[in-house]
């Protein structure tokens, strides 16, 4: 039985990702919901297959736009939750002198 | 390459979303998690692509180069004010990319009745998603009124809908052509009853909708490996249907409502609460920068005003000029502040403010009595003393940041107008309240050029 097969895989996920997510501190959570966001781009995987059969005119077209729409997800996923990520930085040192405002736009 | 590789090679990449979502929960390692969970991806897509299964290459090479471009660019774009907005977009391409693997799927040979409902649920949860989230990000983006938009019949209209949908579900099971008009119907269904569930939730929701919307797009690729039997997509889809789960119940606790209530109940709609009867007293940015230089600890509680204003950055510099002064300098920061779950500390970070200065509501509270100034910037409800206080109000429950016990309470508003959710708040009457009117992001410069002069 293929079905419960895969039943038995998403119920122990489910638990997993409880597990998982409810360690995260609040202060991550943007990132975390992008992260993941771009995680369930996972679905690219499924489109690829659907895309490139070669089965019928509609179901390439069907699949090619999937493809499109999951790239998206993942690639701009996956780059947005790294530019967050790599703003977090700890206190370094003593507070250094006042007056510098940063060359940030 | 064999099944079995290809199928080896998912254990390795579910492995990776595993390590990395499990390191996402230190500040510390997050970067490395991210990069983790996106080697798995990409492993996961290379396997795939030298599956035998794949014959032509020329439409995914050029629908993936199309996809990528775009979310590269956008990406890099976006402003981190933006973000609940793109996140919602993103979050909406990948519902209809799920929903499109459902709809290809009907042209798989050896289809079973199992098979057609697991199709009939990425179709429809993937189309929810993606209308949701295009409604959501109209809201975001104020491109639409982002109130509650509420009508009448509006139960009984969705309640329709979805008899519908389940409806011309069955009927497209019990014969499953591919041009079936009940398909179609499933298709425009859904993406109606995705415009219907967000359209009456108001702007200050949006964090438990985007946290849900989140949600239902891991669950969408999870229908849809389903619909093609395929392990790394139920594993990683239902990874962050939980994700989104936890993080939309952590939303609503924090503002002391049950789901059903954030969905159901068009919040902005209700205005009962008790007005407060006072009077303030205003103070000039000389004599704040007074009371903040003989301050030994301050706490700055942001709100996604201090967002609108654009003040992050000068309140950075106002908490280095305190530390510099010798005062101990936090950031607590409510859970629902902002727009999404988490943007007040990404806007924090950007404006270079260090990690271990953003204090959660809960860590804040019990030490709050020391603190000598507090400095609320564009935040309302999330520290209005009525949530404890007075039992009328919507908001009376709604756990929130005590500020009206600190030694002193510094307010920066523009005027006085009540904030999102139209309730008055006690705490601009308070005796240890000052009220500091004008722009943020103009009164916060103001007692940063007093320091410096």
């Amino acid at each position: 039985m293929e079905a419960v097969f895969l039943a038995f895989v998403l119920m122990l996920s489910i638990f997993l990702g409880f597990e998982l997510i409810s360690k995260v501190p609040a202060t991550l959570h943007t990132p975390l919901m992008s992260g993941a966001n771009a995680i369930s781009g996972i679905t690219l995987v499924g489109a690829l297959t659907s895309a490139g059969a070669g089965i019928e005119a509609m179901a390439t077209i069907l699949g090619a736009a999937a493809v499109a729409f999951a790239t998206i997800n993942v690639v701009g996923g996956y780059l947005v939750t790294n530019r967050m990520l790599s703003m977090f930085r700890k206190k370094e040192g003593p507070p250094q002198s006042a007056g510098q405002p940063g060359a940030s736009a | 390459m064999s099944a079995e590789l290809i199928n080896v090679c998912y254990i390795v990449a579910a492995a990776l979303f595993i390590f990395g979502l499990k390191q996402l929960g230190s500040p510390a390692t997050a970067v490395r998690g991210n990069l983790l969970s996106a080697t798995g991806m990409l492993i996961a897509i290379v396997v795939t692509l030298f599956s035998r299964g794949i014959l032509e290459f020329q439409w995914i090479l050029a629908a993936a180069a199309v996809g990528a471009l775009i979310g590269a660019v956008a990406a890099q774009k976006v402003a981190m004010t933006a973000m609940p907005e793109m996140v919602a977009l993103f979050n909406g391409s990948g519902g209809v990319a799920s929903l499109l693997v459902g709809w290809a799927a009907l042209y798989n040979t050896g289809n079973t009745t199992f098979t057609y409902i697991t199709i009939l649920l990425s179709v429809l949860i993937g189309g929810v998603t993606f209308s949701g989230s295009i409604i959501a990000w109209g809201k975001l983006s104020e491109v639409m009124p982002s109130r509650a938009l509420v009508f009448g019949a509006q139960r009984a209209v969705n309640a329709l809908i979805l008899i519908a949908l389940v409806a011309c579900g069955v009927l497209f099971c019990l014969d499953p052509a591919l041009d079936s008009p009940y398909l179609y119907a499933v298709v425009a269904l859904s993406l109606l009853f995705g415009v219907m569930v967000v359209i009456p939730i108001g702007g200050a929701d949006m964090p438990v909708v985007i946290s849900l919307l989140n949600s239902y797009s891991g669950l969408a690729a999870c229908a849809a490996g389903f619909a093609i039997q395929n392990n790394i997509l139920i594993v990683a889809g239902s990874l962050v249907g939980a994700a989104g789960i936890i993080l939309t119940n952590i939303m609503c606790k924090a503002m002391n409502r049950s789901l059903a209530n954030v969905l159901f109940s068009g919040f902005g709609a209700v205005k009962t609460a008790s007005k407060v009867e006072g009077e303030v007293k205003p103070i000039a940015a000389e004599d704040a920068f007074l009371i903040l230089e003989a301050a030994s600890s301050v706490a700055f509680v942001p709100g996604y005003g201090m967002a609108v204003a654009q003040a992050q950055h000068v309140v950075r510099e106002l908490g280095e000029l305190l530390e510099g002064n010798g005062a101990e300098v936090s950031y607590a920061i409510h859970p629902v502040a902002g727009r999404m779950p988490g943007h007040m500390n990404v806007l924090l970070a950007e404006a270079n403010v260090p990690y271990d200065q953003l204090i959660e509501m809960d860590d804040i509270n019990p030490r709050i009595e020391n603190i000598d100034v507090a400095v609320v910037i564009g935040a309302n409800d999330v520290v209005n003393p009525a949530a404890r206080e007075d039992e009328d109000s919507p908001i009376y429950g709604m756990p929130i940041i005590n500020v009206d016990q600190a030694r002193t309470v510094f307010v920066l508003k523009r005027s006085m107008a009540s904030g999102f959710a139209g309730v008055d708040n006690p705490l601009f009457f308070g005796e240890n309240t000052r009220m500091l009117f004008g722009d943020a992001k103009a009164s916060i410069s103001a007692v940063v050029g007093e320091f410096k002069s």
